[in-house]
């Protein structure tokens, strides 16, 4: 059987066939994106016990991928960053954003600097920055890139490649914090969840680079579902995965987000976030 | 790989133009130098170079079997991939002096493999059918006008015995095929070495090929395993000639077809239609307001398309000239008559590890100890394709090692690099050269890291903002600029006097 499909696919003639009650879901967690097919295939047995059905998990390499996995309905549920969920339930109507981490409700983005740069943590974001050279994460991350260039234009009242003699995208938190510490970039905007782990594994030197402002807190990283799943799984199975999501309490699984547990959220908590898209011109109207 | 010994240039390669073509080019480059955004930053690469050192030292690999799986599936996808594209691009070269299926193959070449998967992933999701499609779309283009130039290169004179009755298709099959099957074969078996690299590249967007779990390795610092990828992928390249038996194709690509990844829950092929009558038209198109779609072209002309453009071409061209340079610099490292038959196995080590580290590796490095302008991508783009042509021009000169014009007085060392190989190899090279400018030009795509906007970068960010509209744009604005290359750098070609058989056929 499983032959004759990837024949299929191969002759090009159909997309491969779904199996129709396959409950599948998608994730690209902040940090440590290695062994995503075991770490989430816990997850997925865990969701399998609690909803009757079969459950899956695939790894998406960007949000550009899970937005679009989650348009054509190839997974119906995703966890999303804050940018990328409210993109997909544009895209989707009538999907909805069930629970968030705990640590999502109040999320925060490091600006971090190198120590040659001569630039002191501050209150605000000060002039010191103009000219410098500076990198965002990836480009459709809402605490490497959204934030931090909402926050640029708020104080500067410019675009950030008019502030910097050079803006980049260093693609993950991780590459920032590794291009700032080695002076490639002289400043960078890093998820401040990451920046902590990295700095309790000895992999920051403090002499070399250090946070020089935080921004307000905003909220970030969700359970997004579709609106047709209850047509699909039976009545009430929205609920179901909501409920499951908010007593998930096993430290293994959370770990793999990381987050310390989930609470319940809903697409106008993340109002928020869709204007401060639309603000920047990362949304259209 | 084919002797090349019919070029020769005796055969009216005149050294005058040979170079007046480049003094064009290396002005070109030196005006672009004047305009492109180099600059070098001072930077403390150390801490993280001697990781990155450390990791390629020592690679490491906590799981076996999926490393395993990884390669399968790399060879898996491009096996098939070549298997489907290269009759596909021969049944297109029978046709190819008619100028649509021409613009036709340029058109699938001119667009990146990752963003053909792109494309094809908001079609068919993630799955095979993705990855296989991203690689056989460009590749059926590349096969079309690669054989097709192979044919011209034929004697006609066997074509005249077919009754002018019997059509394109029997002469083809009966004069040109056979006589051209050796460079047919030849060209297929260097296709599948660059099908295994986009391959492994198209894990970057999330096939399950050696570059998925590359990139998370790279980009989460965790470089022994980062550096037991690369190790894997040189190893599976280097040994491409000891495991691709003809006979043993067959099992092979039953092997394959059993290998390819199973798609997980994907139900919805309706969306090809959307996409193509709405995705990728800007809302105001649409609607049909006329007046907003020309403000909404004119914005992307103005902050994208045309910045886009000038740092593209400019990066281009000084990539070009500098992967000539790394040429001519490497090349006798690798040749068994300059380098001799032992010491030339540094030298061809060497020029595998160039030409198989992705770029995007390379860019990093270079990012980390230089800072962060065009100069990281130039050096990228220049060592990955210098090594790609040096590898090319080194097997050109083994294969004529003892052809019909070495003689037992043929000087040594410096003299012969200087006064025989050189000359000999050099129209080869520059028509390598004018053939990888339209990769370069498409491979620009790696700069985003480096807070270089070229065209590339804005097809990426395009995607990333679900903003097909843009992207749609950009790639048929890329793909124009492309077809312009190609045309400009056939004539370049002529110009140089290299069309000639043989080398030819291993552009990539």
């Amino acid at each position: 059987m499983s032959f004759l499909r990837r024949f299929l696919a191969l002759a090009l003639l159909l997309p491969a066939l779904a199996r129709a009650d396959t409950f599948v879901f998608t994730a690209i967690p902040d940090e440590d994106e290695s062994r995503l097919q075991q770490r989430f295939g816990k997850v997925a047995d865990y969701l399998s016990d609690r909803l009757g059905v079969e459950v899956q998990y695939i790894p998406v390499k960007s949000y550009a991928a899970a937005i679009t996995a989650f348009r054509n309905n190839q997974v119906q549920l995703a966890w999303f960053g804050g940018l990328s969920g409210v993109q997909a339930r544009r895209l989707v109507p009538g999907s909805e954003a069930l629970a968030q981490g705990y640590e999502d409700q109040f999320f925060k983005t490091y600006f971090i600097a190198h120590a040659s740069a001569g630039v002191e943590p501050a209150d605000q974001l000060s002039d010191s920055l103009r000219g410098k050279t500076f990198t965002f994460g990836s480009k459709g991350s809402t605490s490497g890139r959204l934030m931090p260039e909402f926050h640029l234009r708020e104080q500067f009242g410019e675009a950030p490649q008019k502030i910097f003699s050079r803006v980049g995208f260093s693609g993950d938190h991780s590459r920032t914090i590794a291009q700032v510490q080695s002076g490639a970039y002289q400043i960078g905007a890093v998820n401040y969840s990451v920046w902590e782990s990295e700095l309790a594994q000895g992999k920051i030197d403090p002499d070399k680079v250090r946070v020089i402002w935080t921004t307000p807190s905003y909220p970030d990283y969700q359970w997004t579902i579709r609106g047709d799943v209850d047509g699909r799984f039976g009545d009430g199975f929205k609920e179901r995965v909501r409920r499951a999501m908010l007593e998930l309490n096993d430290p293994e699984l959370l770990a793999s987000f990381p987050r310390q547990r989930f609470v319940p959220a809903s697409n106008s908590d993340y109002a928020p976030i869709e204007a401060t898209a639309k603000a920047i011109g990362l949304l259209d109207d | 790989m084919i002797a090349l010994s019919g070029l020769l240039p005796s055969r009216g390669s005149s050294a005058r133009t040979l170079n007046g073509v480049c003094l064009l080019m290396i002005g070109g480059a030196l005006l672009a130098l004047i305009g492109a955004d180099i600059q070098l930053y001072s930077v403390d690469p150390w801490q993280e170079l001697s990781r990155i050192g450390l990791g390629l030292l020592q690679p490491g690999w906590r799981d076996f079997p999926t490393l395993l799986e990884a390669v399968g599936q790399t060879v898996a996808f491009a096996l098939l991939a070549v298997a489907l594209a290269a009759p596909l691009g021969l049944l297109l070269a029978t046709v190819f002096h008619w100028l649509p299926v021409r613009l036709l193959c340029a058109a699938l070449r001119s667009v990146h493999e990752l963003f053909w998967g792109l494309i094809f992933m908001q079609l068919y999701g993630l799955s095979a059918t993705t990855g296989l499609l991203a690689i056989l779309v460009p590749f059926t283009g590349v096969f079309a006008k690669v054989f097709a130039e192979i044919f011209e290169q034929q004697s006609p004179e066997p074509a005249r015995t077919v009754p002018p009755a019997a059509g394109g298709l029997k002469r083809h099959l009966y004069t040109l095929i056979p006589q051209s099957w050796p460079a047919l074969v030849s060209y297929t078996r260097y296709r599948f070495e660059c099908a295994l690299r986009s391959s492994a590249i198209l894990g970057f967007i999330g096939l399950p090929t050696l570059g998925f779990h590359l990139e998370t390795a790279f980009k989460q610092g965790q470089y022994s395993e980062a550096g037991a990828l690369l190790w894997a992928f040189l190893l599976l390249i280097a040994s491409i000639r000891f495991w691709l038996r003809p006979r043993l194709i067959p099992l092979y690509l039953l092997a394959a077809l059993w290998l390819l990844p199973e798609t997980i829950g994907f139900s919805n092929g309706g969306y090809l239609w959307q996409f193509i009558s709405s995705d990728i038209w800007p809302a105001a198109v649409r609607a049909g307001e006329w007046g907003a779609a020309l403000d909404w072209y004119a914005m992307m002309f103005n902050e994208q398309l045309w910045p886009g453009l000038v740092q593209t071409l400019l990066l281009t061209q000084i990539a070009l000239v500098l992967s000539g340079v790394v040429v001519l610099a490497t090349y006798p490292f690798a040749s068994r008559a300059l380098a001799g038959p032992v010491l030339r196995w540094p030298g061809r080590f060497l020029l595998l590890v160039l030409r198989s580290t992705p770029e995007m590796v390379l860019a990093f490095v270079f990012l980390l100890l230089f800072g962060p302008s065009g100069l990281p991508a130039v050096l990228a783009l220049a060592l990955h394709n210098g090594g790609l042509i040096a590898f090319l021009v080194a097997n050109d000169s083994d294969a004529e090692r003892n052809g019909p014009h070495a003689r037992p007085d043929d000087p040594k060392g410096l003299m012969r690099y200087a006064y025989i190989e050189t000359p000999r190899r050099f129209p080869a090279l520059l028509a390598l050269l004018f053939y990888r400018w339209e990769v370069i030009l498409r491979e620009s795509a790696i700069m985003g890291i480096l807070g270089i906007a070229t065209l590339g970068f804005y097809i990426d960010s395009a995607f990333e903002e679900i903003r097909y509209d843009r992207a749609f744009l950009l790639i048929a604005v890329t793909a124009l600029l492309n077809m312009l290359v190609d045309s400009l750098s056939r004539r370049l070609r002529r110009l140089a006097r290299s069309d000639r058989a043989g080398l030819l056929s291993r552009r990539h």
